[in-house]
């Protein structure tokens, strides 16, 4: 079973953690070192897809077209930009709830003081050819 | 020395084969496969240019196993363990690695038993077979899955990993284990079968190799097997259902229900094996899940027409398939051909039992919806038909129920 596992921007449901850009260097370090061997150990497990993380929403833009005039492209900062994707792991699991014993991991990860940072995980089964 | 007719296709069916043997000897799976794998691309370049040797699987074996021999000295004189190795070697029987060893269809057996080991995770097992008992490559399961190459290979090493650290050894199951563990190898070959059966257009192209992959394991099995009407009915259900893949989607690659295939498409060639194959299987007495399944298959082979089926035989043997399986799944399809023998109410009536041990399930949904739609409630199967598209995880399927409901709307419109 294929899940993706998203994190936006927003969605740091603990109180009080500032904005990564103010954490110590060293918190800062432990949290991506934490990404990264979540990552390899899924890796290593079979499991690992891919991972991803996105540019910041300052770099995004929002493209509409009518398919006749020339497209509107919006650049950033948007207003509701806490709700943009900042990264996503994509997993090929046994079962749903491996996939969420993932996000339950990921979820954790070390905010500016080492504790759980909280993040909220939105867990998306993709669909597939075949029913499991 | 014969003309080499095709060295490819001839290492395919040899190198599994060669593997069973050579893991039957030395124990290391990884080992072996790596040894295996070089006197592969030694036959690979030898054969075409001074033909194949009258056993391929023997050449194959007589080579890997001097390459493991060779290996397992350095080894040894590396940790200075020759006593052990000794030891070891003299247990080996006599004859062995000779050519004309060729391994026979035990040691495919045992090596079915020990890919589809009860220590392994379904996915596991199915990697595992399909590279050391199908021949697949690495890259070629990745495909198949879906998956990177890199991915798989962890996933297979993994899998050789816990499998050579569980106590058992490279031997026969006991007598008495033997049916859960040959029921284990027939679960993954009939679930390799189910990832590979979807469509044979475009992009799935890979996947439906793999219904091809299973068939042959499940001959590999069956001739492993003979006597054993189980192994038997898994291959005629596999026969039976794939004669219908070229009906079972349209070119758009959209899923044709089985009442409105072009049954003029089906291929009569596995058909006619599957059905043979099932007559001897039944003879036997022993009835299971599977010649259960191919059965009910045949049933529908055997009707020219949608009209023609013989819905009161299918109720029948979903009912004995239902005690057999206990799987609330048959029920639903159980509910179905009551409709087809007593009317969609009967069935409707069957669909509500369910309604907790399927609860929220989009198959009881669609089962619901085409029941409704056949007892002229469109608006209810409508509602039913959008309940089921909202909770499946299959893309084809999800198609397929979300076009039935506007199909519906638009002809109430």
């Amino acid at each position: 079973m294929k899940f993706m596992l998203l994190q936006d921007y927003g969605g740091i449901m603990r109180e009080g953690v500032p904005v990564m850009s103010e954490w110590a260097p060293a918190a800062i370090e432990a949290h991506i070192t934490f990404q990264k061997d979540l990552n390899a150990e899924l890796r290593e497990r079979g499991e690992l897809i891919e991972a991803q993380a996105l540019t910041t929403p300052e770099l995004a833009k929002f493209v509409v077209s009518d398919g006749a005039t020339s497209p509107v492209i919006t650049d950033g900062p948007f207003p509701e930009s806490k709700e943009l994707l900042a990264g996503y792991r994509m997993i090929d699991v046994e079962s749903t709830e491996r996939a969420l014993e993932i996000a339950a991991r990921a979820s954790a990860a070390p905010a500016h003081d080492g504790a759980p940072i909280q993040q909220a995980i939105e867990v998306r089964e993709v669909m597939g050819p075949i029913e499991h | 020395m014969r003309r080499p007719p095709d060295t490819e296709g001839l290492l395919r069916e040899a190198a599994p084969r060669a593997l069973a043997a050579v893991v039957r000897r030395f124990g290391d799976f990884g080992e072996s496969e790596d040894a295996v794998q070089e006197a592969t691309i030694a036959a690979a370049e030898q054969w075409p240019a001074q033909g194949v040797p009258e056993s391929p699987v023997g050449w194959l074996i007589h080579v890997a196993s001097r390459r493991m021999t060779d290996r397992i000295r350095s080894e040894a004189a590396r940790r200075g363990r020759e006593d052990a190795v000794a030891a070891d070697r003299s247990e080996a029987p006599a004859g062995a690695g000779e050519p004309g060893d060729a391994g026979g269809s035990d040691d495919t057996l045992l090596l079915m038993f020990r890919c589809c080991h009860p220590a392994l995770t379904p996915a596991s097992a199915i990697a595992l077979t399909l590279r050391a008992v199908a021949g697949l490559t690495t890259a070629e399961i990745g495909n198949a899955f879906l998956v990177p190459e890199a991915t798989m290979a962890q996933r297979i090493s993994r899998a050789k990993k816990s499998i050579e650290a569980s106590p058992e050894p490279f031997r026969m199951p006991a007598e008495e284990e033997r049916p859960e563990r040959l029921r284990s190898v027939l679960r993954v070959i009939y679930l390799i079968f189910n990832e590979g059966y979807v469509t044979s257009a475009g992009p799935d192209l890979a996947r439906a190799e793999l219904a091809a992959e299973a068939i042959r394991l499940a001959r590999i099995a069956q001739l492993a097997l003979p006597q054993d009407p189980e192994v038997a009915g898994l291959l005629a259900l596999l026969l039976l259902t794939d004669a219908r893949r070229p009906a079972r989607s349209d070119a758009a690659g959209r899923l044709v229900p089985l009442t409105e295939q072009d049954r003029s498409l089906w291929e009569r060639e596995p058909i006619e094996e599957g059905v043979a194959l099932l007559a001897k299987a039944v003879a036997k007495g022993a009835v299971g899940e599977y010649q259960l399944q191919a059965a009910i298959a045949a049933e529908h082979a055997r009707a020219a027409r949608p009209e023609d089926t013989d819905w009161r035989e299918i109720l029948g043997l979903y009912g004995l398939l239902e005690r057999v399986t206990g799987n609330p799944m048959v029920a639903l399809n159980r509910a179905i051909a009551a409709a087809m023998v007593d009317g969609p109410e009967t069935g409707l009536v069957l669909l509500a039992e369910l309604d907790d041990s399927l609860e929220g399930h989009h198959r009881l949904h669609a089962t619901r919806a085409h029941l409704l739609e056949m007892s002229g409630d469109a608006v209810a199967a409508i509602a039913e038909y959008r309940l089921a598209a909202d909770r499946t995880n299959s893309l084809p399927e999800q198609r397929y129920l979300t076009t039935q409901a506007a199909r519906l709307n638009e002809r109430r419109a």
